[in-house]
């Protein structure tokens, strides 16, 4: 039976990866990934994880690493954020787009420059259209819940498909939480052994990442896009499978509070959990408000989105990215462009906020719910508000 | 000839890893070299492919020349990609997930991904002791991008981002000395080797497969397209590179040289350069200096290798 802990989530989510019984982990330390890393290499040093550690040199090698550890058909895991992912950057398209079922934590961390080591969405902004699987986290359960889904939807035969779980930094990766531990043995049964097709190995040669001229280059990603798309199905499937075995149900969109609700505030991550206090306490003063949060990053969950705002007649976006120069929160303008052919059609205000570690306490949340209130019924005249911000 | 007919076919397998049909240049050194170095390797292997030349020229969707396993990724990363292919291999078998059974890994790579970009990616790996072959496969320039210079560019060479002029006498570095860089990172094989010597390179390849960690070959290769050379000239200038001092071939077997042969008496540069379009603009006084450089740095190999030649 599933017990209740008191740890880390950054070592809680390797303990699931030990669980999970991964065959290669390559990783670079970075702030505020190390923990999950550092417990990795206790736990392989101590014989408990049967696996090879490969301390690479730089987050380009850990991702290549992983390619090739997958495409010889190993279960393979790796964690980084910030700098790290960005320097993965174009390994990534790699990863999805040979097909590789990867597991990724992300401990998602402001950008350089200025250097901050704190928390917000600029890193995972940046690898939006990378063709991974993004799944977004509110608190540790939801960390470990998914990281034991990752592996078993990235390696799904309808799939094959890389795998982020995403998990703010410091506000998630950093605290001590209370969370429901499976038995190892439940793990080991709710993911199956990894059968990859077509391995790379000699009883069999395979040749792996051809190039492609223009007379098939658009079928590859036109391929590709399909089979992030259908992901989803198996998406479902998985947490329908995972309810049923751990009891902890996970939706593309997750509401809060929404019955009635004409007003929606929106949020991803780990503050939804204060902004779900913020919106009893708005409820409590007779406002007709409810939350909702994405936590399907990619594939977007565009149905699932639009059955979400039903009725509510003014949509409140608070944004942990800023898209510089652009339309702003980056999470809000796809929502906008998801619903811009809906009629009726929400009004959307964008905020940004939260970056850098920034924290938006309950009263910051109200006001923002509040503030956006009275911008949709005047206008404002911007793209976004910036929240919270010294002038 | 008798002999030869006798003996070759024994030498060298017939099978082939890497089929013909690709689209290399006429004359190409690079692609004779992995055909060999291929054949070398055997059954047993999964190639990594850094992109340049070799991975365009064979690889084109719907067709490829490798009957081996083989994975192309990305430029810089090739040996990143082979320590993953390593370990994975390593973990299933220790696991029992696939049979144990010797798989080589051998990483291909060319000049430029391995001594400029993947210079890094191929340090770590050599450092934390991967067991694997890595072969550079040594054309003296960026040659699928268009010929543009790279630090294994030789001094004076015309390539298209080194190009001579009024102001300029070409590639204004010396060659980056990348077998010694290996060395430095105590891996117990290292070597230098060049199709125009097809059973020495042979060897080479077999010998650094059967090493217990890291090895890494500098394979000269001729690209009549890059360095403006007939391509009829591709051994005859491999022999030359070596005759003239230009390239040495010797061994490194955990930290000590040896020579792969002996050269008495160096060939004057100007036989190996005067074939070659890169070099035409050059001065005799440059070449002079070129030359004395040359010896200077095959004297100093031959040195560490105490005179000690094989057989
Ligand atoms: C990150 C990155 N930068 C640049 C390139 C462009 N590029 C592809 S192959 C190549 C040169 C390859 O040179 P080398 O490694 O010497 O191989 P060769 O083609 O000469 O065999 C370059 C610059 C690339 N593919 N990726
Ligand atoms: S450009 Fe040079 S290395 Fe490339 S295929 Fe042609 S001859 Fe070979
Ligand atoms: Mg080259």
């Amino acid at each position: 039976m599933t017990k209740r802990v008191g740890m880390e989530v950054s070592i809680a989510v390797a303990e699931m990866v030990k669980m999970a019984d991964v065959d290669v982990v390559a990783v670079y330390p970075i702030t505020p990934q190390t923990h999950i890393v550092e417990h990795l290499a206790e736990l392989v040093a101590d014989g408990e994880l049967d696996a090879e550690y490969i301390p690479v040199e730089s987050e380009h090698s850990a991702m290549s690493a992983c390619l090739g550890s997958s495409a010889a058909g190993a279960r393979t895991f790796t964690a980084t954020a910030s700098q790290g992912l960005e320097l993965m950057h174009e390994v990534l398209y790699v990863a999805s787009g040979m097909r590789l079922p990867i597991v990724m934590t992300v401990a998602n961390r402001a950008l350089s420059a200025p250097l901050s080591i704190w928390g917000d969405h600029s890193d995972v902004m940046a690898v939006r259209d990378t063709g991974w699987i993004q799944i977004f986290n509110e608190n540790g359960q939801d960390v470990i819940d998914n990281t034991i889904c990752a592996f078993r939807i990235a390696e799904h035969r309808d799939v094959l498909l890389p795998v982020m779980v995403h998990m703010d930094g410091f506000h998630l990766s950093h605290v001590i939480e209370p969370m429901f531990f499976p038995e190892e043995a439940q793990v080991k049964a709710f993911i199956p052994p990894n059968n990859y097709p077509l391995p790379l190995h000699p009883s069999k040669p395979v040749a792996m990442g051809d190039f492609a001229p223009p007379f098939i280059y658009t079928e590859a990603r036109w391929a590709q896009e399909e089979n992030l798309r259908k992901s989803k199905e198996t998406i479902l499937a998985v947490w329908d499978a995972f309810a049923k075995e751990f009891g902890r149900q996970y939706k593309p969109v997750e509401s809060y509070r929404t019955e009635g609700a004409k007003t929606l505030l929106f949020t991803m991550g780990s503050f939804s959990e204060t902004a779900m206090t913020a919106i009893d306490k708005l409820r409590d003063e007779g406002l007709n408000v409810g939350l909702v949060r994405l936590r399907l990053w990619r594939p977007f969950p565009f149905e699932e989105l639009r059955e979400a705002v039903k009725g509510a007649e003014t949509l409140i976006v608070l944004d942990r990215a800023l898209s510089t120069g652009g339309p702003g929160g980056p999470v809000c303008s796809e929502i906008r462009s998801a619903l811009y052919n809906e009629n009726p059609r929400p009004k959307i205000v964008s905020f940004v906020g939260g970056l850098g570690g920034r924290d938006i306490t309950i009263a910051g949340f109200e006001e923002i719910v509040k503030r956006g209130m009275a911008l949709a019924v005047k206008g404002s005249g911007k793209e976004f508000e910036i929240f919270g911000v010294r002038e | 000839m008798e002999n030869l007919n006798v003996y070759a076919p024994r030498l060298i397998p017939k099978e082939e890893a890497f089929a013909p049909g690709h689209r290399a240049c006429i004359g190409c050194g690079e692609v004779l070299a992995v055909r060999l170095a291929t054949k070398a390797m055997g059954k047993n292997v999964v190639v990594v492919n850094a992109t340049g030349c070799m991975e365009i020229i064979a690889s084109q969707i719907p067709n490829t020349s490798w009957n081996v396993p083989w994975i192309h990724t990305l430029f810089e990363n090739t040996a990143a990609v082979a320590s993953g292919v390593e370990s994975g291999l390593k973990a299933m078998m220790r696991k029992g997930r696939i049979p144990q059974e010797e798989i080589n890994v051998a990483a291909i790579a060319g000049d430029g991904a391995t001594l400029d970009i993947g210079l890094q990616a191929l340090s770590g790996a050599m450092e934390r002791g991967h067991k694997f072959l890595y072969i550079c496969f040594d054309n003296e320039a960026y040659m699928n991008t268009g010929v543009q210079r790279s630090s294994s560019t030789p001094f004076g060479a015309t390539t298209t981002t080194s190009p001579s002029g009024k102001q300029s006498q070409g590639q204004f570095s010396w060659k980056k000395d990348m077998p010694a860089i290996a060395v430095a990172h105590n891996i117990p094989y290292v070597a230098t080797a060049c199709p125009s010597y097809p059973f020495d390179m042979m060897d080479k390849v077999k010998k650094a497969m059967n090493v217990q960690g890291p090895s890494y070959i500098q394979i000269f290769s001729v690209c009549p397209t890059g360095w403006r050379c007939a391509g009829d000239l591709t051994v005859r200038l491999g022999r030359l590179a070596v005759e003239t001092g230009v390239f040495p071939l010797y061994e490194v077997e955990n930290g000590k040289y040896k020579m792969s042969m002996d050269v008495p008496k160096l060939k004057p540069l100007t036989d190996y350069t005067k074939l070659q379009g890169r070099f035409r603009h050059l001065t005799p006084e440059t070449l002079s200096q070129i030359e004395a450089k040359v010896v200077e740095k095959y004297n100093e190999i031959k040195a560490k290798a105490n005179g000690e030649v094989c057989a």
